[in-house]
């Protein structure tokens, strides 16, 4: 049992990156219905920003907790930036076209990202510094182990997940976003500014991708320019696995994929664990195909 | 149909004699190594591409797990070949026919999704096929196969692209394949004049599979070594690329798109790092300026030549061999 409970601790912060990328993929599925395979490397650029900033920083002398939070705003905000030159150049152009080159061209913007990273930082994995020291507590006198990574993962989770409800149900952006993405004319024809709503859009969520770099990075130490590949498509599936569009749905989708994985890695099964989290997601998509809380869109005819 | 006949037949005739052309090339050394495999796997992408634009193209069913059927075809015919000593062409077909069971497998459940959810789910697919490779010892795990005898020539290549192209061609242009485009056009109207959908779609997904599965087989005899990872969803993505560069819906247009793709990536090996990177801005820039792809969704026919701008959407009378 305590094997068990400390298992879903791990999966939980592990779950906790996957469903801060997640809300990136929804936020943009549900506002444009384009599924940004260019997510998980603006995760991957968050996480490099991430680290040279704590470096810097470090090398300047400021304390621990200091440059966490430094280096987690400068990523999210670099990033943000990056993901909104991205929608201009990339995806603007194509907004009237078929649904499929706008696919083509999220993947083609994935591999400019991966590629001049490798080519501009090197293929090899850098070491992510420590930038806090990790701390191990026992919870309530049992022997059940929390880490200070995993305490700080999730509250920095908590913190961005309050901060984006607050934004998305109380700021005038955040109206809009709920409008546009519930009907994009009708919010056009209110004097709702589309493009800077998508813009706005892009740009929360590639910062929440930037915040799950920077804790992907301190948690598991390295990075290079292709990791964003696989906790991207994961995120993704976590996304589906919600609802997409809901973002309730991704922070579900992120934690229960995240304790599938650990446990099925757990109990030894571990180059199973990526085999797994797609399974999952096929027998929902049979099941309920608008995943655990979309909303079942009616054809029209 | 006096004229698709005729046009058919031209066709032949003209791919014959390109066929005959670089036979003659390769056999007196013109061609070089490089060349030569480029020719190879130029055949093996036209029929991952031809096959994929039935599912994507004509049907309209979002999928993007090709490189499943792809390795399912491919570990197939190469284990027929490396252990149990099965003629060459019989392991390919075997291969080809394996990937079609799967396709039916997997197209019975998943092709009730639409959209985006079948392209996830496809996607979720090819990847759950390479990771049960990648865990099978029997097929060589992580490390894969090697020493597969490389039987693939240039003359068994063309013959398998050639039949390909014609099975898939005429199959668009008959009774099914009209009701595979109406449920391309719209599913509902298509299932109230009587088609039953879940049927073709399953057809066209199993057709499509069973033409992967035979390329893969031929891509596997080609080089020496096949692994786990070379069938990833990035494999897929390729596939996926060269029909949309070419132009959704037309199977001239996937023969475009895999020369195009496959030729832009033999000749940036030169520049390994730079490679991708203007392989990325190709697609980028492509899909801005030129959303439809190379040949749009029109079909290729030569009367095209004459008429400007004769352009009629879902035009399939192709005689694109």
């Amino acid at each position: 049992m305590e094997y068990f409970i400390q298992q879903l601790i791990n999966g939980i912060s592990v779950g906790s990156i996957y469903a801060l990328i997640a809300l990136g993929y929804t936020m943009v599925y549900g506002i444009i219905k384009l599924i940004n395979f260019a997510h998980g490397d603006v995760f991957m650029v968050g996480s490099f920003i991430g680290l040279f900033s704590a470096n810097f920083l470090s090398d300047a002398g400021l304390p621990p907790v200091l440059v966490l939070i430094v280096s987690l705003v400068f990523s999210m905000t670099v990033s943000a930036l990056l993901g909104i030159t991205i929608e201009r150049f990339a995806y603007k152009p194509l907004r009237k076209s078929t649904r499929i080159a706008a696919l083509i061209t999220a993947i083609g913007v994935s591999f400019l990202l991966e590629y001049t990273g490798v080519l501009v930082l090197g293929p090899q994995a850098q070491g992510f510094p420590d930038i806090l020291v990790k701390k191990q507590f026992n919870l309530f006198g049992t022997d059940i182990q929390v880490e200070s990574n995993q305490v700080m993962i999730l509250l920095v989770t908590i913190i961005l997940m309050i901060l984006l409800q607050y934004i998305v149900r109380y700021t005038k952006t955040g109206k809009a976003m709920r409008a546009v993405s519930f009907d994009m004319e009708a919010a056009r024809l209110m004097g709702i500014n589309v493009d800077r709503t998508i813009s706005a859009t892009f740009a929360i969520g590639s910062a929440l991708a930037a915040a799950a770099g920077v804790i992907f990075g301190m948690t598991y130490n390295s990075v290079d320019p292709l990791m964003g590949v696989m906790p991207g498509l994961k995120a993704f599936v976590a996304a589906v696995l919600g609802g997409i569009g809901s973002i309730p749905g991704a922070l579900v989708g992120g934690l229960l994929l995240g304790t599938v994985e650990t446990e099925i890695s757990s109990l030894g099964y571990s180059s199973w664990r990526d085999g797994v989290a797609f399974a999952v997601l096929i027998l929902i998509l049979i099941f309920k195909p608008s995943g655990l809380f979309g909303k079942n869109v009616r054809e029209k005819v | 149909m006096k004229n698709i006949n005729k046009k058919f037949w031209l066709g032949v005739i003209v791919s014959l004699i390109f066929y005959g052309v670089v036979q003659v090339l390769i056999t007196t050394g013109i061609f070089n190594d490089v060349t030569r495999s480029m020719f190879l796997l130029i055949g093996v992408n036209v029929m991952l591409a031809v096959s994929l634009n039935l599912i994507n193209g004509i049907t309209g069913q979002f999928s993007i797990g090709h490189a499943g059927f792809m390795s399912v075809g491919a570990y197939t015919s190469a284990i027929l070949t490396l252990d149990y000593n099965v003629p060459f062409v019989l392991a390919i077909v075997a291969g080809g026919v394996l990937a079609a069971v799967f396709g039916v497998l997997i197209g019975m459940p998943t092709l009730r999704l639409n959209g985006d959810y079948l392209a996830i789910a496809t996607l979720g697919f090819g990847e759950i096929i390479r990771i049960i490779m990648l865990n099978t010892e029997y097929v060589g795990g992580a490390s894969g196969l090697s020493g597969i005898p490389a039987k693939t020539t240039w003359t068994v290549i063309f013959f398998f692209t050639l039949i390909t192209i014609v099975l898939i061609n005429n199959f668009i242009r008959s009774t099914h394949g009209r009701a595979c485009i109406a449920i391309r056009e719209n599913e509902i109207a298509a299932e109230a004049m009587g088609i039953n959908t879940t049927l073709y779609k399953v057809i066209a997904f199993t057709i499509g599979a069973l033409f992967a599965g035979m390329a893969g087989g031929l891509s596997a005899h080609t080089f020496y070594v096949i692994t786990p990872g070379s069938f990833n969803f990035l494999k897929s993505f390729e596939i996926l690329v060269m029909v949309v560069l070419g132009g959704l819906g037309s199977t001239a247009g996937a023969i475009v798109g895999a020369v195009f793709v496959t030729l832009l990536y033999t000749y940036l090996r030169d520049f390994p790092e730079w490679r991708m990177i203007i392989y990325s801005i190709v697609l980028i820039l492509m899909m801005i300026f030129r959303p439809g792809g190379l040949l749009g969704s029109t079909g290729f026919s030569l009367k095209k030549f004459g008429k400007k701008g004769a352009k009629v959407s879902g035009d399939v009378n192709s005689s694109a061999s």
